[in-house]
């Protein structure tokens, strides 16, 4: 099981470009289809990783290790995302320090930056329709989508830290439900 | 970058350990993903410590950018290794992640022992929609520098919509985003040489 863990985060944490939020929807697929956590508790589980410091893919992927197997599964998943970054940076600090300057890269990189963006928004509305909030397989509840609205508009025109704005979502939550 | 490893053992193991507590100390300040710790990292770094050269500091994020894992801790590994090799880097990275890693512990515990807490579900109601929101707009913030023509904003649908319908594998979604990058850059190069040719004939 802890190879397992280590295995599954070590090919995430090989594609993980462009921050943690555009493997989200590779974590679902993955931790989801072999049954490690509940569909509906994975939101939870990046929720709770997003209010902390530290990257949310690298911190989802403690807290599923954690929910796997404990300390041990935690360790393990963790070891996992960091080492194939650990590698690579060490292979490109030794080699080619200037590799982001390369035409050939520059060009994966253009089309990978519209495939991350595609897949973060990808993963909003896979949480969204499976959580009430615009409809889907989670129904529909008017109520989260004003929370959601709300958060949005406030992320956009005002410069709150969104860990205060998650904070005071859950207050909502304990005084409107 | 090599003057610290003929550093005597004594001055080397304390140089990892400085790393390794730089990293430490300034992890737990990381809300919200690497972006925010940039000014952080810079500050300590080049002002502070003066391990990095401000000339320097930007090939450093430019280049965690480019490979895979979170910025913050990339640009930390790195910066390691420019100050004491291999191990340099394993510290680094260690620090980087170690307070995070600890404090995620916690908060796991806490969550799976308290899920079925009524005042924690009803936080969780609250949360849940806020997570969705703010996916949304990283979503919209990489977007800004990822969507730079009508090719790209194209890509960006399309990925949208072969997720939903398809159901791709996410790891062959990102791959191809690679590939089709690769491709639509040499077949330019391959247009503005013929443009080029087709001037010359001009």
């Amino acid at each position: 099981m802890l190879i397992e863990l280590f295995l599954v985060f070590f090919k995430i944490g090989l594609v993980s470009f462009g921050g943690g939020y555009a493997m989200l929807p590779l974590i679902d697929r993955e931790v989801t289809s072999k049954a490690w956590v509940q569909p509906e508790q994975l939101l939870d589980i990046i929720a709770v990783a997003g209010m902390s410091p530290g990257p949310i893919a690298t911190n989802s992927a403690v807290m599923i290790g954690y929910n796997v197997a404990g300390v041990l599964g935690a360790i393990a998943a963790i070891l996992g995302m960091v080492l194939p970054s650990l590698i690579i940076i060490l292979i490109v600090a030794m080699f080619f320090f200037q590799i982001q300057e390369h035409p050939v890269v520059k060009s994966a990189f253009y089309g990978l930056r519209p495939v991350i963006t595609g897949l973060i928004l990808y993963a909003s509305i896979l949480f969204a329709t499976r959580n009430g909030i615009i409809g889907g397989e989670g129904g529909f509840e008017p109520m989260y989508l004003a929370i959601s609205v709300v958060a949005l508009i406030i992320f956009f025109f005002t410069r709150i830290h969104p860990v205060f704005v998650l904070v005071a979502s859950g207050l909502t939550g304990v005084i409107l439900f | 970058m090599q003057s610290e490893q003929s550093l005597p053992k004594p001055g080397r193991l304390h140089m990892l350990w400085s790393i390794f507590w730089a990293f430490f100390k300034i992890s737990p300040l990381t809300f919200g993903g690497g972006y925010v710790m940039i000014p952080l990292l810079e500050r300590e770094f080049v002002e502070r410590k003066k391990w990095v050269k401000t000339e320097e500091i930007a090939d450093i994020f430019a280049v965690s950018e480019s490979v895979p894992g979170s910025i913050a801790v990339n640009s930390g590994t790195f910066i390691g290794f420019r100050l004491a090799g291999i191990p340099g880097a394993i510290a680094a990275m260690a620090g980087a992640v170690m307070p995070t890693f600890l404090i995620l512990l916690i908060f796991s515990a806490l969550l799976l022992g308290n899920q079925d807490n009524p005042i924690v579900q009803q936080a969780l109601m609250g949360i849940r929609p806020t997570i969705v929101a703010l996916i949304a707009y990283a979503g919209y913030k990489i977007g800004r520098t990822a969507v730079i023509d009508k090719t790209t904003l194209v890509m960006v649908a399309l990925t949208v919509a072969v997720m939903l319908v398809v159901h791709m594998h996410p790891i062959i979604t990102i791959l191809s985003g690679g590939v089709l990058g690769i491709i639509l850059g040499s077949l330019k190069k391959r247009i503005q040489a013929k443009d080029n040719r087709g001037d010359l004939k001009c």
